[in-house]
């Protein structure tokens, strides 16, 4: 066992760990405060139901052994089954214990379908979701991680570079994204009513926890603390840097400001582009896919309104665009002889084949869901706010007077009226 | 007596406070409010989307006084709500027929 690794791997998992939360940030405080709660509840439940699926089951169909074809893994580990602190994961001198590995792949289970959920925001059950996630996972996640991260992967085995997760994360979210929100049907007053972000700062925060953790979700898929980690810490924060400024200066040009949620957007869009390629690509690479990413990016997010479908918080704008595009730019961009036609054709198949997949059996998923116990919220819940029809809760507490003080004087001058109503009000409880 | 209502800009409310203190007001009430007047609103942009925000942020400022000193109370609300802007409000009075201290019962002028 490796123990500068095993460390390196515990301290990652950590970090994507905190990207749920982060997550649930970004989107929450891009909705209206009254599906507020809800947003986050979205994300937040996912840490909770992926972590039990992947230990009864969910580790073992993706990493277990191949059941042949390199479509799914075998039940060997059902209920961790043979796995103990000696397990160990890897090749000798770099080998780390398979429970560090299966906490740091946690993770990924963990946000990913966490990530669908900004397509379909104020409109859903909250125990339809839950059930969603649940199967979603199960039969989309699970085996399009095999295919791509085990060894005998069908899509490992064709040679597609998908270093962090740019099919099985962010291609897979974005067309589960885009499949759910067209069996949903459009949030109410979609395109008419303004549906402002309510809390830009939360966004911010939210992206923040989000690039922070993604050292974790990228450098920490070397499974080694080694130079591939360090390249791909390091070509992270260059793309996501310069996606940003990409993203910025498009909309500079386009609607003449330089908006918070750009930034923010911009920011998210480069780390998803860096993903599949930062570690086979040089700092030059990094900086077109983080700049290509930022501007086709803040270009994508307008299709929603020209093509009429709600992708309320634009998943498939930033995660499928942004993934497929750092798919196959690293297929053209890969160093050390790789990168060419022959390497871009190979991308373009793992793309569209997780896309068509993820798509088809997410659309299934949700339609089942939704002819049999019902998907979409009711009307009522919807327009007064899912907080209240789901969750019992409200996020602000809005009783108070904002924005201006109650000054000194005035309160002074209540004082003096009840100082001069003491006495009797003495009276009065004796 | 008179109610004087005020519909300002809420940056103004800790002046307009000042002043009506210095003119000898012992209480006011303070309210949100969202509004618009001759400026219209603002347009705003959230990924490339923009919408038109008809409603701007104002506070409505609300004050009983006695009829002789309505005028004067209202010059003073508007000299120190004014910042030559469009967008800056509006003041109106209108009459009220009584008023009650909740506490002591006092009716009228002595209520206020």
């Amino acid at each position: 066992m490796n123990g500068a690794n095993t460390a390196f791997v515990l301290i990652s998992a950590a970090l994507v760990m905190l990207m749920t939360p982060g997550l649930a940030f970004f989107y929450g405080g891009m909705v209206r405060v009254k599906s507020a709660l809800n947003m986050l509840m979205m994300s937040f439940i996912a840490l909770g139901v992926v972590s039990l699926l992947w230990v009864l089951f969910g580790y073992s169909l993706t990493f277990g052994d191949d059941i042949g074809g390199g479509l799914l893994g075998n039940l060997d580990h059902i209920g961790f089954k043979g796995i103990n602190p000696e397990s160990l994961w890897g090749t000798k001198p770099d080998a780390i214990p398979v429970l560090a590995f299966a906490f740091f792949q946690l993770m990924f289970a963990v946000i990913t379908p966490a990530l669908i959920s900004g397509a379909v925001a104020d409109r859903v059950k909250f125990g339809a979701w839950t059930l969603f996630i649940t199967l979603w996972v199960t039969v989309v996640y699970f085996p399009v991680a095999h295919w791509v991260w085990q060894a005998d992967g069908w899509l490992f085995k064709k040679e597609v570079i998908d270093f962090a997760g740019g099919t099985a994360v962010h291609i897979n979210a974005g067309a589960a994204g885009l499949a759910v929100a067209l069996v949903l049907g459009k949030r109410i007053g979609f395109k008419k009513d303004p549906m402002r972000p309510h809390n830009l700062p939360l966004v911010m925060l939210g992206s923040g926890l989000l690039w922070f953790g993604w050292f974790g979700f990228n450098a920490g898929s070397a499974l080694a603390a080694n130079g591939t980690a360090a390249n791909m810490a390091f070509n992270t924060q260059l793309a996501t840097g310069v996606a940003m400024l990409g993203w910025l200066a498009y909309e500079r040009i386009r609607h003449g400001a330089f908006t918070t949620l750009g930034a923010a957007s911009g920011a998210v869009a480069g780390l998803v582009a860096i993903t599949p390629s930062g570690a086979a690509v040089n700092a030059w690479g990094a900086i077109i896919i983080g700049l290509v990413a930022g501007v086709v990016c803040s270009w994508a997010v307008s299709l929603k309104y020209k093509l009429g479908y709600d992708d309320s918080l634009d998943v498939v704008g930033v995660h499928l665009v942004g993934g497929i595009l750092g798919t196959l730019l690293v297929g053209l961009l890969a160093t050390d002889g790789v990168g060419g036609l022959d390497q871009l054709g190979k991308q373009a198949l793992g793309a569209f084949t997780v896309l068509i997949y993820s798509f088809v059996v997410s659309w299934i998923l949700a339609k089942a869901i939704d002819v049999t116990i019902g998907l979409r919220a009711t009307e009522d819940e919807e327009v007064g706010g899912l907080d209240q029809a789901y969750h019992a809760e409200t996020a602000y507490d809005f009783s108070a007077v904002g924005g201006a003080h109650v000054g000194r004087s005035t309160v002074a001058s209540i004082q003096d009226e009840t100082g001069a109503g003491a006495p009797q009000n003495k009276k009065v409880d004796a | 007596m008179k109610l004087i209502t005020a519909v300002v800009k809420p940056h103004r409310l800790d002046e307009i406070k000042e002043a009506l203190q210095a003119f000898g007001v012992h209480g006011l009430t303070v309210t949100e409010a969202s509004g618009y007047g001759r400026q219209r609103g603002h347009t705003e942009v959230y990924r490339g989307a923009e919408y038109t925000i008809d409603l701007v942020p104002k506070v409505r400022i609300e004050v009983l006084v006695e009829d002789d000193d309505a005028d004067d109370l209202i010059e003073v609300v508007v000299k120190s709500a004014r910042t030559g802007k469009i967008g800056d409000g509006k003041v109106w009075s209108v009459p009220v027929d009584t008023a009650v201290r909740v506490r002591t019962g006092e009716r009228g002028p002595d209520a206020l």
